[in-house]
């Protein structure tokens, strides 16, 4: 069975259609691109995953259990599915550290103790283990999304989004995130990434979504995507980014 | 005793309304004509008079009004005269909102952006022209929203002056709440006029500045 | 002007002033503490509260803000014991100052909460914090770092404010003064000095609530 499924999603602002019928299964382990111009709705996309917009029809399954919009329906979607975000977010006020075992602590009531051990692990998983007590501000834009990544990662999610994880880093700073990810897709998490960055995607990748004016327009494995393009929008848009 | 309707205390109170209003429009003219003055010596008053001017706004921001207020009734008095509380009254209200007004506007003046005194420069301007041409019409544009704010404050600060004997609205209102001994409904009331009076000029404050913002951001 | 100042009765009266003082400094710590968190509430109210509490706290905000705290004193010490609810003049002067200053720093926390970037309130959520731990957790001491030199301004203000609770008997520092120039008929001087106690009292108070920021907001300033 697939760990997210969504049949029929649609989503409108107003007038605006930006997701017009969407199906899409991931399942567990899958490593998924989704890859489309801006204002193609492939952000959108992600984000009523993870419940962050009301759906205007259709429906998001994940583990079985299916959206809705009320408060603890949203908080145990959230439990299974993390979400990184493109400004990271981190909470300026708190430590790297204390970025990692809030949730912890007030969402899981783990104890201190625990959701320190918990986060000196995550960040050490993401190469960041000396940097505990550093706040946001002291850290480079590539180590912020890291501790963001790791701060997800201590919810022991089933499953993390990534919302264009390295469109607001320096060019520099974009490999040691994505080497982050490969780890955790080498890992076995599920993983779900809108991204820009092809050459990653073809390598990591089990597979690549190509959506297109708030559609699913292609999908298939890297390999096939990228080498054989069907469509002339795919083509199109590929000719533009490579 | 005679007895006090709910009419006859209303219109006791907007009766002594009219003062109110005459002291916070004296108050409020008069707090600004010394205002811009003071503010040209802050502005422009190099080493002497800027220090001397923020001292000003310094103690009348550090001081409470009624103490100004007492200062002004008893300290005028010094000069041998009988000093009325209304000229006490206009005398610290305008002080106080001059200090006020001074330090509101030395802010939209520092808010016109660096490039403007530095194009105009280039242009060969001298001080008073790029102040006169250039800063000024734009920091009065900021000046605005926050000007119509403060005359709140005003008019709220007119209610002090009851303490020094002024009759206006909040001491016709003791004066009526000791007479009818309907503290609630008279305190009510006078409330109400007061956000009567108060209020559109908030509400005007607000309307500006949105109106302002909306106008920056495009 | 032939007027010589004599501040020589001040010998006899210096504790009258010392109590007035403690009194002005116990009014403001009540008001201040009390007043902020209530301004915390009613920001959180009008900015993410409930629908049916958002027009409430409007309501009151606009009642206090344009009204004069003087008139809200009396109608707490005069009027409100006509309905049933009386107090004695210390707790009348210190509820005022708590409702005056908890509408104005509504203002100013929720300016501070309404500055705060849509991420941080995403990624509270998205790590299934609930809207009122988002709020606690994430949201409030950015918001209130941001707004705190507007906030210990507007104690200050409350604090000088306060001179007119001796209007209802309270014995604080304008109290004081009025205390001795009865007595000595030397009013000018009285107040000269009871005003440059506030001025004192109000430069005190800036500076220990700065202090106090920087101690509750050790870090820098900076990522979003």
């Amino acid at each position: 069975m697939s760990l997210i499924a969504i049949e029929g999603l649609r989503k409108s602002y107003g007038e605006h259609e930006v997701l017009k019928g969407i199906d899409l299964e991931v399942a567990k382990g899958e490593v998924v691109a989704v890859i489309g111009k801006s204002g193609s709705g492939k952000s959108t996309l992600l984000r009523c995953v993870n419940g962050l917009e009301a759906i205007n029809g259709g429906s998001i399954t994940v583990d079985g259990a299916r959206l809705a919009g009320d408060e603890a329906h949203l908080r145990a979607l959230r439990l299974k599915v993390g979400m990184i975000f493109q400004q990271f977010n981190l909470f300026p006020h708190k430590t790297a550290g204390q970025n990692v075992m809030l949730a912890q602590q007030v969402v899981k009531k783990t104890g201190k103790a625990a959701a320190e051990a918990m986060a000196r692990r995550m960040l050490d998983r993401v190469g960041l283990g000396e940097k505990f007590g550093a706040y946001p501000d002291q850290l480079s834009g590539g180590q912020q999304q890291r501790v963001a990544i790791a701060r997800a990662l201590a919810m022991e999610p089933m499953a993390l989004l990534c919302d264009e994880i390295t469109s607001a880093l320096d060019p520099e700073l974009v490999g040691e995130v994505l080497q982050v990810v490969r780890g955790l897709a080498a890992e076995g998490m599920t993983l779900m990434m809108v991204t820009h960055e092809m050459a990653f995607a073809r390598d990591v990748c089990s597979r690549v979504v190509f959506m297109h004016q708030g559609r699913v327009h292609e999908a298939g494995p890297p390999g096939e995507v990228f080498a054989n393009p069907r469509t002339p929008e795919l083509q199109s848009f590929l000719g533009r980014v490579a | 005793m005679t007895q006090f309707t709910l009419l006859d205390i209303l219109r006791n109170l907007v009766f002594a309304t009219q003062w109110t209003v005459i002291l916070s429009l004296v108050s409020f003219i008069g707090g600004g004509l010394l205002g811009l003055g003071l503010l040209v010596l802050r502005i422009g008053g190099g080493r002497i008079f800027a220090p001397v001017v923020r001292v000003y706004v310094e103690l009348f921001q550090g001081t409470p009004l009624l103490m100004q207020l007492f200062l002004a009734f008893f300290g005028l008095g010094l000069f041998g005269i009988d000093v009325p509380p209304w000229l006490a009254a206009a005398v610290a209200l305008i002080l106080w909102t001059a200090a006020f007004l001074t330090e509101i506007w030395r802010g939209c003046v520092e808010a016109v952006p660096k490039g403007q005194w530095e194009a105009s420069a280039s242009l060969g301007m001298s001080y008073v022209e790029q102040m006169r041409h250039v800063v000024l019409p734009q920091a009065l544009k900021i000046a605005i929203p926050p000007t119509v704010g403060f005359s709140v404050q005003v008019v709220k600060g007119t209610a002090l002056t009851s303490i020094i004997g002024f009759t206006e609205l909040s001491k016709a209102g003791t004066v009526l709440s000791n007479a009818t001994f309907q503290p609630f409904t008279v305190y009510g009331l006078v409330a109400l006029i007061y956000f009567a009076l108060c209020f559109p000029l908030s509400q005007a404050a607000r309307h500006l500045e949105r109106k302002m913002n909306v106008a920056h951001r495009h | 002007m032939t007027y010589e100042f004599d501040f020589a009765w001040l010998a006899g009266y210096w504790p009258v002033f010392a109590r007035g003082v403690a009194m002005t400094i116990r009014l403001i710590l009540v008001g201040g503490v009390l007043g902020i968190a209530l301004g915390i509430f009613c920001a959180w109210g009008r900015a993410l509260g409930p629908r049916w509490l958002r027009p409430l706290v409007a309501l009151y905000v606009e009642l206090i803000r344009n009204t004069p705290f003087l008139i809200q004193l009396f109608f707490i010490f005069f009027g409100l014991p006509a309905a049933g609810f009386r107090l004695n003049e210390v707790e009348a002067a210190s509820l005022a100052m708590v409702i005056n200053l908890g509408a104005y720093s509504a203002e100013i926390i929720r300016a501070g909460i309404e500055a705060t970037p849509r991420g941080q309130f995403e990624a509270g959520a998205s790590l299934a914090l609930s809207p009122l731990q988002t709020f606690r957790h994430v949201v409030l001491i950015p918001a209130l770092q941001k707004i705190w030199p507007a906030l210990a301004s507007q104690v200050v203000i409350v604090m000088l404010g306060s001179a007119v609770v001796s209007q209802i008997a309270v014995e604080d520092l304008t109290f004081a003064a009025n205390f001795a120039q009865s007595r000595t008929f030397r009013a000018f001087e009285a107040y000269f000095l009871s005003t440059a106690i506030y001025l004192a009292l109000a430069i005190l108070l800036r500076f220990l609530l700065l202090r106090l920021g920087d101690l509750l907001f050790p870090h820098k300033r900076g990522a979003r």
